[in-house]
């Protein structure tokens, strides 16, 4: 009889309209609903007032601008460009700009983050400091800060060509940036570039073979040694063969300048040297992180069953810990292409400094440059996360 | 001595040695070299390698910044000697610059009161020892920032709102009186009526009363460290809530919620923070209705404050995620309702697992706010940027000892957040270590 008379008097305080504001369910609807009508506001209303903004200022909207010519010049392009290129050319030329300054960035940024986070769990206590206080200095100075010190305190401070610091192997250091021997490949050259592809696929069906034969036979090969011949002795046994078809233009005083070599501005090195050392901070901590990260029983464990200590380091330790290192360590690699846009402070020519800057000074269609922009690093990171998303799910640990 | 030995052997018992002395080389300053610096031949080359480092960076820093250093001077002329250091007579020149920016000579009393109340509502509130948490809380997070928003800025001509006014005295009395008089029910009531009282009241009290008159100041005379503390701080601030706001939107179940969140912090977690404050420069005018428009500080204050709420939100969502389920239960169980559980049970928990993020997060936005510069604000950096170029002051030596300045600004306000984290993590930390 009790159960009934619950059941009544929830049939009876369901009834009153008030008391459904009480039900769980309809409170998520009544606000979802509000979420999805504030929203639909706000983007209404933000529509609706660029649109309105944007004819009164007399700013023609769309991608017309595109195929409009640009009319300036750029200080560093990898592709064609003059100054009667496209607006759409300007883009590619700043994506480029910006690809390679991250490329250059993340490889550099590793060694160094890899070398002092290693550096930081040294034995040798002088060592340990050292890598200590660069980590703990870099990290707490904004990277902005230290691009203007590269750009403007150091090698503003370098002397003009004539007195050009002089490095060794022809390299010379000077106001207009560093200028290296640009490599000159002569007839035959190919040979030594098919070579290496050889010995890079002969490398890796060896490595494929030695794993095949040791999980079936237990029979040990020595694949690392046998790719190491492979990858570069075979490339440079054929370039001694061919007569080493290589020459390098050296770059050589001329008047006022410097002709010759391949010439990095000092923008770009400014750029690249302030994100390595940045970077190189934070891969650091990921590493010393990770390398702790792996419980103390695991390397006991695998000295114990008679590893050497570089087996225990290659098969147990760097394995469990490159599951730690390497999600941090992609999200890394994503801020310094982000961080790369700073660039635009030191007049890098960086897809933000040439496009969402002067292209949006020239064209003043902000919208549609700053999308594209945004666009471009958005899918950027979106797409590393899916890598991400991807690989953490191939290298979790696999439990019960 | 000799009698306990000879007491020993006459009841043929073994004699213990006497205990052996380690090897000199094994203990004390000899053995600490042998086994941190000298424990192979490599690591004997690395020590030897890292001692020429360490001479090289003190002998760089000491005759740079203090023996070649010159520390007095009126112009550039000073430093322009050759194999001259650190140009501190600069920094000396500009100091009021670098901490004030243009703000007007007459009125920086008004800043310095900024700093000392900030001061005397923060020391309470980050001393453990002190008590009366509360209080100063409630200082800090409610008066605080009204009273520095009109120090700061000053009063508008002659503002005139009767309506508002009355509106404040009205809800303050409510406040009080709900507080002093009512149960416990309408104590609620009463904290949300002296919270909203508070600002309307101030704006009497600056600007309609005429009782204290303060010159307007535009924030285009602002800068140094000035900008640099109210970016940071309103960017803290503001960031914190947005960030509980979307980790939670993230967590829940109800997929609008959830997608909207989502698609926010994806977003803003992809593009560079550069591009946001261009947003916020260039667009946000384009976004807003003829006729409105915001201070240029106050668009850059909107686009930090929500970017650094994204990358929090990912901050709390990973302890949110650390929460076992039970906890969620439990609260659920005893009929809590959801802001009840979120603010009473998860989130203490979650937000104290994950404070060395959130610290982390503080400090990224902290030197973030250094890219304001690029909008045309002017921090710390931007202000030293600025008078680098200024040709009285033209000296080699001027732009590093700008930049060490404000290097050594950011860093000592980086590391102290880092440090002052570490402590109290520890401090809460104290439960688990028994």
């Amino acid at each position: 009889m009790a159960v009934t008379g619950i059941a009544e008097r929830r049939a009876r305080r369901t009834t009153s309209p008030l008391d459904l504001l009480y039900r769980p369910e309809v409170r998520q609807v009544l606000f979802q609903v509000i979420l999805v009508v504030a929203l639909a506001a706000l983007f209404w209303m933000i529509i609706s007032n660029t649109a309105a903004n944007l004819k009164r200022q007399n700013i023609a909207s769309g991608f017309g601008f595109w195929d409009t010519t640009a009319g300036f010049d750029i200080s560093q392009t990898l592709i064609d460009y003059t100054n009667t290129s496209t607006y759409g050319r300007v883009f590619w030329v700043g994506f480029y700009n910006t690809v390679l300054v991250a490329v250059i960035g993340i490889v550099f940024a590793t060694i160094v983050g890899f070398t002092m986070g290693i550096a930081r769990l040294s034995s040798n206590w002088l060592i340990a400091r050292l890598a200590t206080v660069y980590v703990e200095t870099i990290r707490n100075i904004p990277l902005l800060l230290q691009l203007f010190v590269w750009y403007f305190a150091v090698l503003k401070a370098v002397p003009p060509p004539r007195q050009s610091l002089e490095l060794p192997g022809g390299v010379f250091l000077n106001l207009r940036g560093l200028y290296l021997p640009a490599p000159v490949p002569r007839p035959g050259f190919d040979a030594v570039l098919l070579a290496l592809a050889v010995g890079f696929l002969l490398a890796v069906a060896i490595a494929t073979w030695a794993r095949r034969r040791q999980r079936f036979t237990g029979a040990q090969f020595p694949s690392g040694l046998a790719s190491l011949v492979l990858v570069i002795g075979l490339p440079v046994a054929v370039f001694v063969f061919a007569g080493a078809p290589l020459d390098f233009a050296y770059p050589k005083l001329s008047g006022f300048n410097f002709e010759g070599g391949i010439v990095i501005q000092p923008e770009l090195m400014a750029l690249l040297l302030g994100l390595v050392v940045y970077t190189g901070a934070f891969i650091a901590e990921i590493v010393r992180a990770g390398i702790q990260g792996v419980p103390k029983g695991q390397k006991e464990a695998a000295r114990a069953i008679g590893l050497t200590n570089s087996q225990v380091l290659r098969f147990v330790v760097i394995p469990q810990a490159m599951r730690i290192i390497i999600p941090p360590l992609t999200n890394n690699y994503l801020n310094l292409t982000k961080n790369s846009s700073l660039g635009v402070a030191i007049a890098y020519p960086d897809l933000v400094s040439v496009f969402a800057g002067t292209v949006l000074n020239q064209t003043g269609q902000a919208v549609e440059v700053i999308l594209i922009t945004m666009l471009v690093y958005l899918s950027l990171s979106l797409f590393t996360s899916f890598f991400m998303n991807w690989f953490n799910a191939r290298m979790a640990l696999v439990e019960r | 001595m000799q009698r306990d030995l000879a007491a020993n052997t006459a009841r043929n018992e073994p004699v213990a040695p006497a205990p052996m002395r380690p090897p000199r080389t094994e203990i004390g300053m000899l053995g600490w070299l042998r086994h941190n610096l000298f424990s192979s031949w490599g690591n004997a080359i690395l020590t030897i390698v890292g001692l020429y480092v360490v001479w090289k960076l003190l002998d760089g820093v000491v005759s740079w910044g203090f023996v070649n250093a010159v520390w007095t001077g009126d112009d550039g002329k000073a430093c322009q000697a050759e194999g001259s250091g650190a140009c501190w007579a600069f920094i000396r020149a500009k100091l009021s610059q670098f901490i004030y920016g243009r703000y007007p000579e007459e009125e920086r009393w008004r800043v310095d009161l900024v700093y000392a109340l900030a001061l005397a509502g923060l020391v309470p509130l980050m001393v453990p020892q002190i008590p009366g948490k509360a209080w100063s809380a409630g200082f800090t997070f409610l008066i605080f920032p009204v009273v520095a928003f009109w120090l700061l800025t000053g009063s508008a001509s002659n503002a005139s709102g009767g309506l508002l006014d009355v509106a404040g005295f009205v809800l303050g009395v409510v406040g009080l009186a709900c507080l002093l008089l009512a149960r416990s029910s309408l104590r609620l009531v009463g904290v949300l009526c002296l919270v909203a009282a508070v600002p309307l009241v101030m704006r009497w009290v600056f600007s309609t009363s005429g009782l204290v008159h303060l010159p307007l100041v535009p924030t285009e005379l602002w800068g140094g460290l000035l900008v640099t503390l109210v970016v940071a701080s309103v960017g803290i601030t503001g960031s914190f809530p947005v960030g509980i706001a979307l980790a939670l939107g993230r967590r829940s179940k109800m997929p609008f919620a959830r997608w909207a969140s989502i698609g926010f912090i994806e977003f803003v977690r992809g593009v560079p923070l550069i591009t946001v404050l261009f947003m916020a420069s260039v667009m946000l005018p384009l976004f807003l209705p003829a006729g409105v428009s915001f201070d240029k500080l106050v668009r850059a204050l909107v686009g930090v404050a929500l970017f650094a709420g994204a990358y929090m939100a990912e901050t709390i969502r990973g302890g949110l995620q650390a929460i076992p389920r039970g906890q969620f239960e439990a609260a659920e169980a005893l009929g809590l309702s959801y802001p009840q559980r979120m603010a009473l049970i998860v989130l203490p928990q979650a937000l104290k697992l994950v404070i060395p993020g959130i610290v982390n997060s503080f400090v990224g936005l902290f030197k973030d706010t250094s890219l304001v510069l690029i909008i045309g604000l002017f921090d710390v950096l931007g202000i030293v940027q600025l008078n680098l170029t200024d040709a009285k002051w033209f000296a080699n030596s001027t732009a590093m000892t700008g930049y060490v300045f404000a290097g050594l600004v950011f860093w000592v306000f980086c590391f102290g957040m880092s440090r002052y984290s570490q402590m109290i993590e520890r401090r809460l930390a104290q439960g688990e270590r028994r």
